[in-house]
């Protein structure tokens, strides 16, 4: 079997681990993206992302139920982007900063409560088997698409038309655009701009309970290694998008799997520089879609991070 | 993007009196010592929760950390790195610049040293220690400079650039020493072949703590003198309060930005150097410690004052230190340091919104006239 494919494995295991590693980024950058339209910065969503993968975890090992980890994961990131919401509402408060400490903290009480659950097995999320029609395993393998990926997808498209047709979108896009307009509409900016936030973290927190209950699927300190951050960077190169975010998300998962995906047939030369593959892809997209004069195009207007 | 916690007032009143030059200075030294507290205060209350003791906490950090000749020679080799690697946050931030990928140019400065310190040896001995210094800093400094061109010439956010750069430069490590620079005799924990006995840093005599330590305060004071007293200083300054008003002022913004994010670079590398030569003997993973990441908090509590990066430091360095003692006689997980950092660190950046609140800081009030 393995002689039929040849080289095919390589793309057929990028593509299938595309869809794998892609879920968190795409859970965390549509919180970004959500928070983000309110006009605020997260940068602390690795930190709910490490915790969210922590509380996941340990309530499904607790309970025996993965849905209700992804609950507890999506309670635990809605408890920090609440924490950072309320923070940053205080005046002269320097949201990138406070991203910078939550994401500390996030990480130091994930890792504090996570650690008699480093051991323990936890029950695995569901997944749909897309590879049915075909008898190459690898195939099957690449197909084999867990249910938070289709659920992450659908959020994507559902999140589009909320921020085009609905008025719940257009008051989010108002509040981040201009505090001032606002406010002239009688609109409270702090309190839309926190429960942004808020439900924002719980997005990153679902991320997480991906990483710990699904791929890798185990907890460990090392489980993420700043796919938090990759996704706030993923979110501008998306230009603030949810579909684009998802497109961008599958393409950073791929970038992920290239170095899991060489090692497992051979390629070892250069191991260490596969597994960086992410990180250069992010920076490439990111000095390749900022700009040092012109506002960026479709930014919120009341973001720090493009000012 | 302006980071407001740096933003100090450029047109100091005229007429002040002594109380009131006093009243301002105490307000940047009573409002962070009172969030510090309130940090504590929390983590105590965290304690509390978990039905462990605050006080044996503190007491224990004391003991690990102060309490004798062996733990404050532990607490100040520690302090050496965060010095270095606070004030590669401290000089980006009086440009307004939020640098936190320090850990970046510590690990890389260290390999460069490595690698430097090898190839010297053979040829000529002892003068190797300023090029291995040298080539240590030079990676640094192009490290984290590249953030500050990236930030200048295109935009790209600092903040999120230098944490990636991080990672990458971690990468870049472990493949260096695990592939070409690798010492074939390291077996368990691959290392660059280990520096000969006359290119280890020695300990400052009578102290029992490397040389590290005494060229990190010698930086933070040099540090203090080019912010405060010159006019680099004065420009970045003002550049940080408003970059376009800098510009139209005539101030090559540029090349203060670069200058500044290179020279914090130059100097976290400069940190890899001595974590090399003072305490490793060769280049390896152990050089990934996290004290670029703490060296962001020891700057923000500083208020990124060189001169107040020097207790801070030490305190930090201390929880650090005693971070052993109390996983071993409380049973805490080695992530309580972490979360104590976590809670001092949100306190601090909350009270950003306090300046200015309080009458009796306001220099006015005590004017003598």
């Amino acid at each position: 079997m393995e002689s039929d494919l040849g080289l095919w494995v390589i793309p057929l295991a990028i593509l299938g681990g595309a869809i794998r590693v892609s879920t968190p980024f795409l859970f965390v950058s549509l919180g970004e993206v959500l928070t983000e339209r309110s006009g605020r910065i997260n940068l602390g969503l690795e930190g709910t992302l490490v915790f969210g993968a922590m509380s996941g975890y340990a309530a499904a090992y607790l309970t025996g139920s993965p849905w209700l980890g992804v609950l507890a994961a999506a309670a635990g990131g809605a408890f920090f982007g609440l924490i950072h919401g309320l923070i940053c509402s205080l005046p002269r408060v320097n949201d990138i900063a406070v991203g910078i400490a939550m994401m500390i903290l996030g990480m130091g009480l994930a890792f504090y409560f996570g650690k008699p659950f480093v051991q323990p097995v936890a029950p695995d999320l569901p997944s749909i088997d897309f590879g049915w029609w075909s008898d190459v395993p690898q195939v099957r393998a690449a197909l084999r698409v867990n249910v938070l990926f289709i659920i992450g997808a659908g959020l994507a498209f559902a999140m589009w038309w909320m921020f085009r047709a609905t008025r719940v979108g257009l008051v989010i896009r108002v509040v981040g655009d201009s505090t001032d307009a606002a406010r002239a509409m009688g609109l409270r900016p702090a309190l839309i701009r926190t429960l942004s936030t808020t439900v924002g973290g719980a997005f990153a927190g679902v991320g997480g309970a991906y990483l710990s209950l699904f791929y890798p699927g185990s907890w460990n300190e090392g489980i993420s290694s700043g796919q938090g951050l990759m996704a706030v960077a993923l979110v501008i190169f998306a230009r603030w998008n949810p579909i684009a975010c998802f497109g961008a998300a599958l393409l950073f998962g791929g970038a992920g799997a290239l170095g899991p995906t060489l090692q497992s047939v051979g390629i070892s030369e250069g191991y260490y520089l596969f597994f960086a593959a992410p990180y250069v892809l992010t920076l490439g997209v990111l000095i390749a879609t900022s700009s040092p004069s012109r506002a960026m195009a479709g930014a919120p207007g009341e973001l720090s991070i493009t000012k | 993007m302006t980071d407001r916690s740096v933003t100090a007032p450029l047109v100091v009143p005229a007429h002040r009196g002594l109380l009131g030059r006093f009243a301002r200075r105490a307000e940047a030294v009573v409002l962070p010592l009172a969030a510090l507290l309130v940090g504590i205060a929390v983590f105590s209350i965290f304690l509390l929760l978990q039905g462990k003791s605050p006080i044996q906490f503190f007491a224990l950090t004391y003991q690990g950390a102060f309490g004798s000749a062996f733990s404050w020679q532990n607490t100040l080799s520690r302090t050496a790195p965060l010095l270095f690697a606070a004030l590669c946050v401290a000089l980006p931030a009086r440009l307004g610049l939020v640098v936190i990928g320090g850990e970046g140019a510590i690990v890389l400065g260290g390999v460069a040293a490595g690698a430097s310190g090898v190839v010297f040896s053979q040829s000529i001995g002892v003068i190797a220690f300023p090029l291995m210094a040298a080539c240590a800093m030079l990676v640094g400094g192009l490290w984290i400079g590249a953030v500050g061109a990236l930030r200048y010439y295109r935009g790209v956010n600092e903040t999120i650039a230098s944490l990636l750069m991080a990672y990458i430069a971690i990468a870049l490590m472990n493949h260096l020493v695990e592939g070409p620079l690798r010492d074939p005799e390291s077996l368990n924990k691959p290392s660059t072949t280990p520096l000969p006995a006359q290119l280890r840093v020695g300990d400052i005599p009578g102290w029992e703590v490397h040389w590290g330590l005494a060229f990190g305060i010698l930086a933070c004071l040099l540090a203090w003198v080019l912010i405060e007293k010159t006019t680099w200083g004065f420009a970045a300054r003002i550049a940080g309060g408003n970059m376009r008003a800098a510009q139209v002022q005539g101030l090559s913004v540029g090349r203060l930005i670069i200058g500044f994010t290179a020279l914090g670079g130059a100097l976290a590398g400069l940190a890899g150097f001595f974590e090399v030569a003072a305490v490793h003997g060769s280049a390896n993973g152990s050089l990934a410690a996290g004290y670029g990441y703490t060296g962001i908090l020891v700057a923000f509590l500083a208020r990124h004052n060189p001169l107040a990066i020097i207790p801070v430091a030490i305190l930090l360095a201390g929880f650090e230190a005693s971070s052993g003692l109390i996983q071993r006689r409380m049973n805490l997980p080695a992530a309580t340091v972490l979360v104590l950092q976590g809670f001092v660190f949100v306190s601090i950046l909350m009270s950003d919104t306090l300046y200015g609140r309080f009458k009796m800081f306001a220099p006015e009030r005590w004017r003598s006239d």
